[in-house]
Formats: structure tokens, sequence, C-alpha cells
């Protein structure tokens, strides 16, 4: 997949976090574009999933901004001045951005299918019939129909990480960010969660993808960002930069990963 | 493809298991003890069942069960809201909340229950109006403080206002141990803060929240008994003493009282049982949740407008069959 028209709907720039005195992101640029695949690898340790939690903000920005089509992440800008975004706003931007995690975090006390129904009737406040035939419609999508009505005890963590991206598009957003998906998963369940997310990417989502799964970044990413030490070290078409690296430091860490 | 197969049935292993005679004998002796301790409740006369018999169902003795009854379902109620109150003030970021909050229940569990309930049943002296105004100002508005429910309500403010301190902290303790990435999904998801608290973290809080609770129902059941600080003077302990004083044979009416204590524990133990159970759905409780994928899918497609039943019916799973 190549996109000839530059649109970008992301946009990281100089991006820094600190905990304390740990400068954990040390001026990240990374643009992404409507429909593109942004894959993000790295070592352990060198900031990328500190990266994608900024862009929703589960992160405070400690310097930097992140756009995301083109409204400022967190801040509202009056006459060059920042001013923190109260929490329902916040809470609005999130809508817009979707997003999976390594430990899936799916509620436990609901059901797939209602797991999947919650924000969409409590947030954007659709009704529940509406909802359900939606929800019902992404289990289909992630090839879960038939376990709708399982708790995500009852899931295996393939299952139940394709529940919680069928929870995350419930919401309609524009971005999804999956913040290494398959990390926690036995490795013969990792394939179905990458097969749901190439899906998703051929229907044109806009994703960040955080992750160690060099094969699906070659495949399916648009471009491909190796990080280290909080900076982003190599940045270009995957294919180009898996085969060719430029960096000693890449070519170090792919060494070691393939 | 070559797998190993055995053809013949397997030949299960019998073993001989291993023997338990601690058991037999531990078995005998307490048997033994509790044959000789119902054997001294039938000989005994001192017991007077007869006695017992004849106040058990005692018209002071049965009212005397139903104001404890009220007292304890009142009070809890009051300390349960103000639980989830003071627990979520004190996860605020509002360091206001959070301290007042703390104060709060640093104040009230360090006091003893006994001398709060003399307070509320002296308040009126204390404070015989209420008025509001401006400090060292005009008053604007004066309420005149009185009882006419004759120390029932400082009873229940009493033991209510002691008890949310504790509760408080059972409902923190639950709350603390929701994982974080609950909240991190409700709130990638766009969930308001309300929202977040009471559909998500909440109920899970729930499951460890319910079992402490009951264990301080069934205390606060039995600490209504000091009401008579107040005093306020209907209640179970108060009434079978009463009797026991005026026919002077406390024993069998301490079984009077004993024998209803642990009838209405018992009926609390049952309820607590079903609370467990549901807010249990998910991770303790997994009975059948499955439903029909084929149903489901068919009221999807077809039938939305009939939705809130079967919705309902499928969150909320059935007995489980054993």
């Amino acid at each position: 997949m190549t996109i000839t028209t530059e649109n970008p709907l992301v946009k990281i720039e100089g991006l820094h976090k600190f905990y304390g005195p740990h400068h954990v992101l040390r001026g990240i640029d990374l643009t992404v574009n409507q429909g593109e695949v942004s894959v993000v690898i790295g070592p352990s340790g060198s900031g990328k999933s500190t990266m994608l939690r900024c862009v929703n903000l589960l992160e405070t920005i400690s310097a930097g901004r992140i756009s995301v089509g083109g409204h400022l992440i967190g801040y509202r800008e009056v006459d060059g001045r920042l001013h923190d975004l109260k929490t329902k706003e916040i809470a609005a931007q999130r809508r817009e951005i979707g997003m999976v995690f390594q430990r899936f975090n799916l509620f436990p006390h609901k059901t797939a299918l209602y797991n999947v129904m919650e924000a969409p009737v409590q947030v954007k406040g659709q009704p529940r019939a509406a909802a359900r035939k939606r929800a019902m419609e992404l289990l289909d999508r992630v090839g879960l129909a038939d376990r709708a009505g399982h708790y995500p005890s009852q899931l295996s963590g393939g299952q139940q990480q394709r529940v919680a991206i069928a929870r995350a598009l419930a919401m309609e957003p524009e971005l999804m960010l999956f913040d290494e998906p398959t990390s926690a998963l036995d490795p013969e369940l990792v394939g179905d969660v990458l097969n749901v997310m190439k899906d998703l990417a051929k229907s044109g989502m806009t994703m960040i993808v955080v992750t160690h799964e060099i094969g699906f970044a070659r495949e399916v990413g648009d471009r491909l960002t190796f990080m280290d030490g909080g900076v982003v070290v190599e940045s270009g078409d995957p294919r180009e930069v898996l085969s060719n690296p430029q960096h000693a430091r890449t070519k170090e860490f792919l060494s070691r990963v393939l | 493809m070559d797998h190993q197969e055995n053809q013949a049935a397997p030949v299960l292993n019998k073993a001989v298991p291993v023997r338990h005679p601690g058991r037999w004998i531990s078995a005998i002796i307490i048997v033994g003890v509790l044959v000789l301790f119902l054997q001294s409740l039938v000989t005994n006369t001192n017991y007077r069942w007869d006695v017992v018999g004849t106040y058990i169902l005692d018209t002071k003795v049965v009212q005397g069960v139903g104001w404890t009854l009220l007292l304890t379902v009142a009070s809890m109620v009051l300390a349960i809201v103000l639980a989830v109150l003071l627990a979520v003030m004190r996860q605020s970021d509002n360091p206001v909340l959070r301290y007042t909050s703390w104060l709060w229940v640093w104040f009230f569990r360090g006091t003893p229950v006994y001398t709060q309930l003399l307070f509320w049943g002296l308040v009126t002296v204390l404070y015989p109006a209420i008025t509001i105004g401006i400090p060292f100002g005009p008053e604007l508005f004066t309420y005149v403080l009185s009882d006419p429910s004759k120390g029932l309500i400082p009873a229940i403010l009493g033991l209510g206002l002691n008890e949310s301190a504790y509760l408080a902290e059972i409902f923190r303790a639950g709350l603390k141990s929701v994982d974080k990435g609950q909240t991190e999904a409700a709130e990638a998801l766009g969930m308001s803060k309300g929202k977040i608290m009471w559909r998500i973290i909440l109920p899970q809080a729930m499951r460890i929240i319910v079992p402490p609770t009951g264990n301080e129902t069934v205390g606060m059941l039995k600490t209504t008994s000091l009401v008579l600080a107040v005093p306020f003077t209907l209640d179970l302990t108060f009434a079978t003493n009463a009797l026991a004083n005026r026919i002077y044979l406390p024993i069998p009416l301490l079984i009077v009282a004993a024998f209803w204590y642990l009838l209405v524990t018992s009926i609390l133990m049952v309820g607590q049982h079903y609370l467990e159970a549901y807010y249990g759905k998910g991770v303790d409780n997994l009975a059948p949740a499955t439903i029909n994928p084929a149903a489901a899918k068919a009221s999807a497609a077809v039938a939305p407008s009939a939705d809130a039943e079967p919705a309902l019916r499928m969150d909320v799973p059935e007995e489980d069959p054993k």
C-alpha cells in the first residue's frame, strides 16, 4: 500500500517526556498520514510505548506538540500560550482515538458483547439496539460472533485481544493505537490478532503500531520507525529499513530480532 | 504421520488410599463433648426452657428484633453512602476533598462508638438550636433542634457515622484492588470520570468490598445493643435485659436474645452469598454466560427493537445448575 497524497493525520513534533529526573523521550518527530500504517520498533525502554501513550494523553506531554486531525492534543493555544484542556475535553479527544493494550484490559465483569457496547452506549449515547447490532457486526469481523456472551476470563488471550480491537473500533475512531498488541500472547495465538490488524489496515484505517513483529512491519507497514534511547534513530519504508538499515544501532537491533 | 494409539482401554489405577486415623479420633472426641453438652441442656433445669418458650415470641422481644433490624439497616445504609463518598473523595484530584476524607476517617475511627453515641444523645443539650448567619453578624435562619424520635435519630447517626469511617477504608481497599489498566482502557474510550468510577471500577471493586462489608453488617447488628448510651431503649438487647430484670431469670432471656441474633445473622449471610455471586460474575462466578450464538446474531440482525430483555438476560448469568 503506498500513499501518494500527503495528508497528515497525526503530527508529533519535538515530543519530550520526563518522569522526574528521567528523560524518557528526547525530542520525537513523527508524522502519520491518513490511511497509513506506521510501525514503531525498538528495544524495550526505548520510549516507544510512552510515545504512543502520549498521543491519547495516558501520559502527559512534558514538551512538544501532538496534533491529531489538526487538533492539538491536551492543550488549547491562546495567544501563543498553552492552556490545559479540561478532563471532559480530553475525553472528547480520546473518543476519536482507539487504543489496544498489551494486556488487553477488557472489563472482566462484562461479556464480550457488553465490552464492545459499553462506550457507544455510555459515551456516545447510542440506542442500545443499534449499539448491540453494531457490536455483533464488529465481533463477527474479528471472528468472535459466537463468543459474544463469554466473559473475558472464558476467552483465550488472542480472543481477548480481538474483542479489545472490536471494542476500540466500536467508537469509530479515526486513528488506532496498538501498544505491543501481541507481546502477551502465546505464539500460536499471535497470527489471529495480526490477521485482524492486517484486515483493518486494508480497510484504510490509520494506525500506529508499536510491536516486535518485524514480519507485520514488512508486510503491512507503510512506514517503519526505529526508536532507541528516546529518539527516532531511523525512519522510512519498512522494506528499505529492514533490508538496508543505515544506522549501526538499527543494524544491531535487527540482527538480534530477525 | 505416525502417532501412537493404544487400542485397549486403559486399566484404571486402584491404589490403596492413605488412612486417616486422626480424623476418626478427633471425630470421637468432638462428638463425645457435644453429646455431653446436649445432655446438660436437657438435664440442667437452670436453663428454664419453659421460660425461653414463653418469651421467645413475646411482643416486646419481637418489637425489639424489629427495632434492632431498623437500626442496623438504617445505619448501614447511611454508612455505605458516606463510605462510597469518602473513598471516592480520598482518590480525588482535589486536595481539599482528599484531606477532608482523611480527617473524617481519623476522627470517627479514632473515638469509641460508645462515646459517639453518648455525644449524639447530648447534641440537643450542646446545640439547642442551629443558627445560620454571618459570623459575628446578623442571623439569617434559626432551627430549634429537638428529637421527636426518642433517641432513634441520634442512635442511627452515631452508629452510621462511626461505621462510615471503617467502611470508607474497606471501600478504598476495594477501589485500589482494581487494575490500573481498567481505568486506562475506559479513559482511552473517552469515558468520563464519573462513568469510569460507577460502571467500570466500582462494580469490580464490589467483589472485594462485599465480604468485609457483610462482616461489618453482622458486627453492626450486635453493636446496636450499645444504643442504650443515647439512650434508645427499644432494641433487642434492652428489651430482653428489661424482661430478665423483671423476672430475675437472666439465662433464659439471654438465650432468647442469642436465638434472634443468630437467626438474623443467618439471613444476612444468605443475602451476602447472593451479592457475592452477583458481583463475582466474570471472575469467581462463571455460571453459564454462554448464549445461543445463532439467536443472538438473529436478534441483532432481525429484531433490534426487541432488545432490552435478551440483553439483560445475557449479562446476568443464569443460576449455576450444579
